[in-house]
């Protein structure tokens, strides 16, 4: 079923979360809200889940399947919620927990025990905890409680599934499984998500969308490929993943760092002198030994960290700034460099944004 | 010089020893000394004296008294607690901190002051004293003013006991439960209710055992009038005063066994919910 927020604006009594939003979530999609903390995702997954309400205004609006939420209790909503902390019932054994929204129903609508029964064990079997069917919350691992609580939001059928955070407090090698595990549930079961995180590897891995928030309003919408390749703003390049930003100037219709030039610009219309703000990922700089028909940067080696998929090296400039550079394992046996060398920086592609307007993407 | 090998203490062995004996000797000195010497004058003139104080129509109508109170002061103070618990741990309003400072003015005020009080407010010449009158209402010098004062001694206890944990679990459970489809009522059964049941029963009997000994507060408020609205602890002051020792620490020693039952109740609840806890886990074990 589709969510559709629309004109939701969120004040606290110190600051505003949510600044006239406006999403839409496609039938059986998975949808990541992606910010740093304090840019409104929480607030928002909380509004459409119906915990908190927006601003009154009249052209705010929420739905869900096309029917405005406002207008019923957040018990008959069906909404599966999971949080950071898991909110499980901490006195009722897993079995309880996953129960529960069954046996809350009106005795009209209530299945029997034994129906009750048959669909906390298919769930036990979804999760792998058919063992844990008894034990309480405080006995299972982080990663088995957040499981529970994935299991106990899917027990009611929800018509959306929210989750706020649901990784944040499992450590790396949990979340990884659990984040592949979620991918799968959803290829399965195919219910319309949301998934809020401030983590831009789990957003970009999970989401078919990637919706990107910054101080209460939505950056970029778009798929992991064309929120990472075609960032719409500056906050949206600097908060997926590292980034080496060069300060630049634009002249005779290139931009160009020191006297470096990084490439023809598109639109010609830009005036000359007007600075700009060159962003590089780290494997998007290549290493050479020798000077490259004058489009390098002269720098040297301070470090090198080659334990792990990638090189990373880092580099201090000719203005002594710091530039890291990603390279194959290949090419660093290639080049044999080591720290203290003196080496040249070519920049293979990058992103350039002139004063405020909307981003031009280069390529030499 | 040898080390313990289970682990390893900071504390040198003469530190733990003055530690281990400041805290038995004021135990023992300071509660469990009185306790015994209560039951040794109560049985001084042998048991069938201490029975005859004990049964002294006089003494049960204290007793009655006293128990009816506690229980009546205990379900006003039950709603009270977690209705004030509730509001301050889970929502923000304006005068959260004021209402929080209130629920301590018992703490801080002398009890007389406060059967005082009960009485400029509700007696004869007190502020709706007249209008009660001709109501025909009797509060002060009767039963009403005595639970009256009691509740006001003692509404802290369980609240104080509440507000701490109901703060500290969030509402994170409540919102859960509301998600899943639970009614508000379905929500604090189910959810609220369990997870705050131990300190409920512990302010539960910490407000029981004031209850059942306050004397300043009901003293004032009570008149004393025997076989009325005297309960044991006023009873326990007026056999002393007129000299009649051993009664006076017979009727005191049910107050002191009252205590104990209190207790007992709070210890044989605290095992069962282990026990039922420890079979859930080990029958998960067979499985």
């Amino acid at each position: 079923m589709a969510i559709d927020a629309r004109h939701v604006s969120k004040s606290f009594a110190q600051y505003t979360a949510l600044k006239d939003v406006n999403l839409r979530v496609n039938d059986g999609e998975l949808v990541a809200l992606l910010g740093p903390s304090g840019s409104g995702k929480t607030t928002l997954l909380r509004i459409i889940a119906g915990l908190d309400a927006p601003d009154p205004n009249p052209e705010t609006a929420v739905f869900v399947n096309d029917e405005e939420i406002s207008r019923k209790q957040v018990s008959e909503r069906k909404v599966g919620f999971v949080f950071q902390h898991y909110a499980l019932f901490r006195h009722m054994t897993v079995f309880e927990n996953i129960a529960f929204g069954l046996r809350v129903r009106p005795r009209k609508v209530r299945p029997s025990n034994d129906a009750i029964r048959s669909k906390v064990n298919e769930l036990l079997e979804l999760i792998q905890l058919g063992r844990w069917a008894a034990h309480y919350p405080s006995q299972l691992s982080g990663g088995q409680r957040q499981r529970v609580a994935l299991a106990r939001a899917l027990a009611i059928e929800p018509n959306i599934l929210l989750l706020d955070e649901p990784f944040g407090a499992l450590d790396a090698r949990v979340r990884q499984d659990l984040r592949r595990w979620l991918r799968n549930l959803h290829a399965k079961i195919h219910i319309t998500s949301v998934l809020v995180t401030h983590d831009q590897e789990e957003a970009l891995e999970v989401a078919d969308r990637v919706v990107i928030m910054n101080q209460g309003r939505i950056e970029q919408v778009g798929t992991p490929n064309e929120v990472f390749h075609n960032p719409a703003s500056e906050f949206v390049v600097t908060f997926l993943g590292n980034v080496n930003l060069f300060h630049g100037r634009v002249e005779s219709g290139q931009t160009v760092i020191g006297k470096v030039s990084v490439g023809q610009r598109q639109d010609s219309s830009v005036p000359d002198g007007k600075s700009a703000r060159v962003f590089v990922r780290p494997h998007e700089l290549e290493i050479e030994r020798q000077p490259l028909n004058g489009a390098d940067v002269r720098s040297r080696v301070a470090r090198i960290q080659s334990a792990g998929s990638i090189v990373r090296v880092e580099l201090i400039g000719e203005q002594s700034e710091a530039i890291n550079v990603d390279l194959t394992h290949d090419r660093y046996h290639e080049l044999g460099i080591q720290a203290g060398d003196e080496v040249f920086v070519r920049v293979r592609d990058a992103r350039v944004f002139v004063a405020e307007e909307p981003a031009v993407d280069y390529s030499i | 010089m040898t080390t313990p090998k289970t682990f390893p203490h900071t504390e040198p062995k003469w530190m733990q020893n003055t530690l281990i004996a400041i805290s038995v000797g004021f135990v023992g000195l300071l509660i469990l000394l009185p306790v015994v010497a209560v039951f040794t004058e109560a049985l001084r003139k042998g048991l069938g004296f201490y029975w005859k104080s004990v049964s002294d129509p006089l003494a049960l109508s204290a007793l009655r008294l006293t128990l009816f109170t506690a229980v009546v002061t205990l379900a006003a103070n039950l709603v009270f607690a977690i209705a004030a618990s509730w509001c301050i741990a889970k929502f923000n309003f304006p005068g959260k901190n004021l209402l929080m400072t209130l629920i301590d003015i018992p703490f801080a005020v002398s009890p007389v002051i406060s059967g005082l009080i009960f009485i400029l407010v509700f007696g004869a010449r007190g502020w709706f004293g007249p209008a009660l009158h001709s109501a025909g209402l009797q509060i002060v010098f009767a039963t009403p003013g005595i639970i009256l004062a009691t509740v006001f001694v003692t509404f802290p206890f369980i609240a104080r006991e509440l507000i701490p944990l109901m703060q500290e679990q969030g509402t994170e459970e409540e919102e859960a439960a509301i998600l899943l489809g639970a009614s508000a009522w379905q929500t604090f059964l189910r959810v609220t209710l369990p997870n705050i049941r131990w300190a409920l029963v512990y302010g539960i009997v910490l407000a029981n055992a004031r209850a059942m000994g306050e004397f300043g507060a009901v003293s004032v408020v009570s008149g004393h009038v025997r076989g009325r609205t005297n309960t044991l602890p006023l009873h326990v002051e007026i056999l002393y005063n007129e000299y009649n020792f051993a009664a006076a620490f017979a009727v005191a020693s049910l107050l002191a066994l009252l205590a104990v039952v209190t207790l007992a109740a709070k210890a044989v609840l605290e095992w069962r919910l282990r026990v039922e806890q420890e079979s859930a886990v080990a029958e998960t074990g067979k499985a």
